[in-house]
């Protein structure tokens, strides 16, 4: 037995052990240690090392659904409150996004989006296309126009979930199964905890096999650096499209302005593929698209690229609260896209159910047991 | 087709072979020139000679970025453009890159890796009357020394870090073989009155903004030298990461250096590209026996402990980021330190530390992702756009 495992063994104390210390299982740490609660985190590799590292790391205000919306505006005023005690080496950048319109029909979508936004509070901008033109001057020309959300923010999130954890307990293991009083490690060390919430994103199945969470492919690449290529977070009004459509695999132009002056070039999306290899074909057609949208990156360096999982969920929102049957297991996964820019909502949800205390939101529309067929 | 990836002793080594059992063979490789990163531009080399007689083709100035085994395609990024190429067969001979291992002040401009320098030296760099320390270990100093000398530098003094004790026995099995003594020799000839000083390293490279000094530990006492220019070698570090993309990572490269083992590797890859194998077996007893004597080399130069505790906390060890050794206090993998403090994450993509990391701490960079090497966003659209040349 190591070290690490007597530490498992000897200390049966933790009110709550969180399973995974991605974004989401690192701020659920934080939230629930921060109410007072004795907290450990068991995480098999490294810190933030999933599809936290992985992703493209926004913060951003959606309105895929008024679930959707409700989740991730919350969630950004946790951002933006966090932003000021963030370390730097978390580049949380509030430099906005752009959703660019191609033609009449997505314009009609800016202003249905403007409207909805507005009447919610959230400051947005709808541009021309001179507007775009002048927002983003590597844009190709001729795009019918855009709508700005200015407080959508950029961050590095394995650095944030790395500021989360500090002073948090990490354990190192394989929970290999969940028990009734906590959890046993592919060690054979038994763990017994007040309560376990399982953040572990695309393997949440692993642990729970009842839970609708499955493996959703993307790619992204990373250029060299330059510096003032671009200002916003910019992103085709077809990604919605694109991050809608549950069958086919898809890419959509979503381009990152890095603090390091470096371009995050995204994004697509494929189900049913477990291998996490970067392919070609799927990489190219990304890129293409991106082109399409600001042939400038041509000329460009990219300098790596890589592929992740994103733990999607039949009706695009994600598993927040306790598992049904289970008193003592609490989820929260299947944020697809959105993990960073939900992470801190959803550890207040998770510490509001485990604290009996009243929630900001409704939880209704993220609770595991709710109903995941689309004609009840 | 057999593609040969390289150009340099065991890529030309192989294609002449392929060539030679008629079939039809292409070489690829980055620079303009073939010969490898040693031999490039050194016209009077025999093999390069019987290359250039050949008229196998060379793709020079072509880097690879990408492959993919299934289709058998190269994709392949020019000045002027991108490229596929298809093969039946590839011959990977990618050689290897200087190692550099982390000491204070290491990344004073005035610091060069020994085989970086040379090659400079080769595209015109001036050495004449400049004062250069070269220090690090192996055969390789002695050449590189030799080479600047014969440019008009003045060499004060060749450190190499591996003591008499270990030298001796080496020197010894050497004067065994006689195409490697007369290469010691001429080197002898050719560094004759010039120190050099086993069971000596450098300590620290100082100056105000380039180098003035070099620190030494010269056989147990610390001495400061004027120079300069330093020239540094810490042995070679495979090239293996078209190799690793294509193949996986157990793929086994050897990179020694040795020109004469490059070249019957290379020979022997050759005929067996070219499904002769008859012709590829019978270089076995030659291959073994040159084998052995790389063998012995990387025994001999072994790097010593000293070298892994040179670098301190303000210590940079990953230039393209500027990550100071102290950062990793803590992180207990390569990948824990490229997530947390950017080590290994710029446009070398830790080519550089990814080596010495692997020394200093026993880390294994698992991690190949695409592009091989830093590639125009256009040259990865190159299929889509069709074949651009």
């Amino acid at each position: 037995m190591c070290n690490n495992d007597r530490l498992f063994a000897a200390i049966s104390s933790f009110d709550v052990i969180i399973v995974g210390s991605g974004i989401v299982g690192s701020a659920c740490a934080r939230e629930l240690a921060d109410a007072g609660l004795n907290v450990a985190v068991c995480e098999e590799s490294v810190v933030g090392g999933g599809a936290t590292a992985a992703g493209m790391g926004h913060v951003a205000v959606m309105d895929d659904s008024d679930a959707q919306f409700a989740l991730t505006n919350y969630s950004q005023r946790l951002w933006w409150e966090l932003a000021p005690n963030l370390p730097a080496d978390a580049e949380f950048s509030g430099s906005g996004s752009l959703w660019v319109a191609a033609d009449d029909e997505e314009m009609a979508e800016v202003h249905r989006k403007s409207t909805y936004y507005s009447a919610r509070g959230v400051a947005v901008d709808v541009l021309d296309s001179g507007g775009v033109a002048k927002a983003e001057p590597n844009l190709r020309r001729g795009l019918a126009g855009g709508l700005r959300l200015p407080a959508d923010a950029v961050c590095y999130a394995p650095a944030a979930a790395l500021f989360l954890m500090r002073g948090i307990p990490l354990l190192r293991g394989t929970v290999t199964t969940l028990t009734p009083t906590g959890f046993e490690l592919s060690t054979g060390v038994k763990v017994s905890t007040g309560a376990v919430v399982l953040a572990t994103g695309v393997a949440a199945y692993r642990l729970a096999p009842e839970l609708p969470v499955y493996p959703r492919k993307g790619h992204l690449l990373i250029t060299d650096r330059y510096p003032g290529y671009l200002n916003h977070q910019v992103i085709e009004l077809g990604y919605l499209k694109s991050a809608h459509s549950h069958d086919a695999d898809s890419v959509a132009f979503n381009v990152q302005p890095r603090v390091t002056g470096q371009l995050l070039i995204g994004s697509s999306r494929q189900l049913g593929v477990a291998d996490p290899a970067v392919e070609n074909a799927m990489l190219r057609r990304m890129l293409a698209r991106a082109v399409e949208y600001m042939p400038g990156l041509e000329t460009l360096r990219g300098i790596r690229a890589w592929a992740g999982f994103r733990a999607a969920t039949p009706d695009n929102l994600p598993l927040i609260g306790r598992r049904p049957g289970h008193p003592n297991t609490f989820i929260a996964s299947g944020h697809e896209g959105l993990g960073i820019s939900t992470s801190l909502a959803t550890a207040k949800l998770i510490a509001d159910e485990l604290l009996n205390r009243t929630s900001a939101i409704p939880r209704g529309p993220y609770d595991p047991a709710r109903s995941f067929d689309p004609h009840a | 087709m057999i593609v040969v990836v390289g150009a340099g002793p065991a890529g030309i080594a192989a294609a002449l072979a392929a060539n030679e059992c008629g079939r039809a063979v292409t070489v690829i490789d980055e620079n303009p020139a073939p010969g490898g990163q040693i031999w490039r531009g050194d016209a009077d080399q025999r093999w390069v000679v019987r290359f250039r007689n050949s008229g196998i083709p060379l793709l020079a100035g072509a880097r690879v970025v990408w492959g993919d085994p299934v289709s058998r395609t190269l994709l392949l990024e020019l000045p002027d453009g991108a490229r596929q190429i298809e093969y039946e067969t590839l011959v990977i001979a990618t050689g290897s890159r200087e190692r550099f291992l982390p000491f204070p002040g290491w990344t004073l401009p005035g610091v060069f890796g020994a085989g970086g320098l040379q090659a400079l030296a080769k595209s015109g760099l001036p050495v004449q009357g400049k004062n250069i320390i070269v220090a690090g270990t192996g055969p390789l100093l002695l050449a590189v020394a030799a080479y600047l000398r014969g440019k008009g530098a003045n060499i004060r003094l060749i450190a190499e870090q591996t003591p008499a004790a270990s030298l001796w026995p080496f020197g010894w099995n050497l004067a065994k073989r006689p195409a490697k003594s007369l290469q010691g020799l001429r080197l002898a000839w050719d560094l004759a009155g010039v120190p050099y000083v086993p069971a000596s390293w450098v300590v620290s490279a100082n100056g105000e903004g380039r180098l003035q000094s070099v620190v030494l530990n010269r056989r147990g006492t610390v001495v400061t030298e004027e120079c300069d220019y330093l020239a540094i070698g810490f042995g070679l570090q495979p090239s293996t990461e078209l190799a690793t993309l294509l193949v996986g990572p157990d793929t086994l490269v050897a990179a020694t250096g040795d020109a004469e083992l490059a070249l019957l590797e290379g020979r022997a890859a050759g005929y067996r590209a070219a499904g002769n194998v008859p012709k590829a077996a019978a270089m076995d007893p030659d291959l073994r026996r040159a084998r052995a004597f790389a063998d012995e080399l990387d025994k001999t130069f072994a790097l010593r402990d000293e070298l892994r505790h040179l670098a301190d906390a303000d210590t940079i060890v990953c230039r393209c980021e500027d990550v100071p050794l102290g950062r990793l206090e803590g992180k207990d993998s390569f990948r824990d330190a490229k997530l947390h403090t950017r080590c290994g994450m710029g446009p070398c993509q830790g080519r550089i530390c990814g080596p010495a990391l692997n020394f200093l701490f026993g880390w294994p960079d698992t991690s190949q992702r695409p592009p091989i090497l830093p590639a125009r966003i256009g040259t990865l659209l190159a299929e889509d756009q069709g074949l651009r040349e």
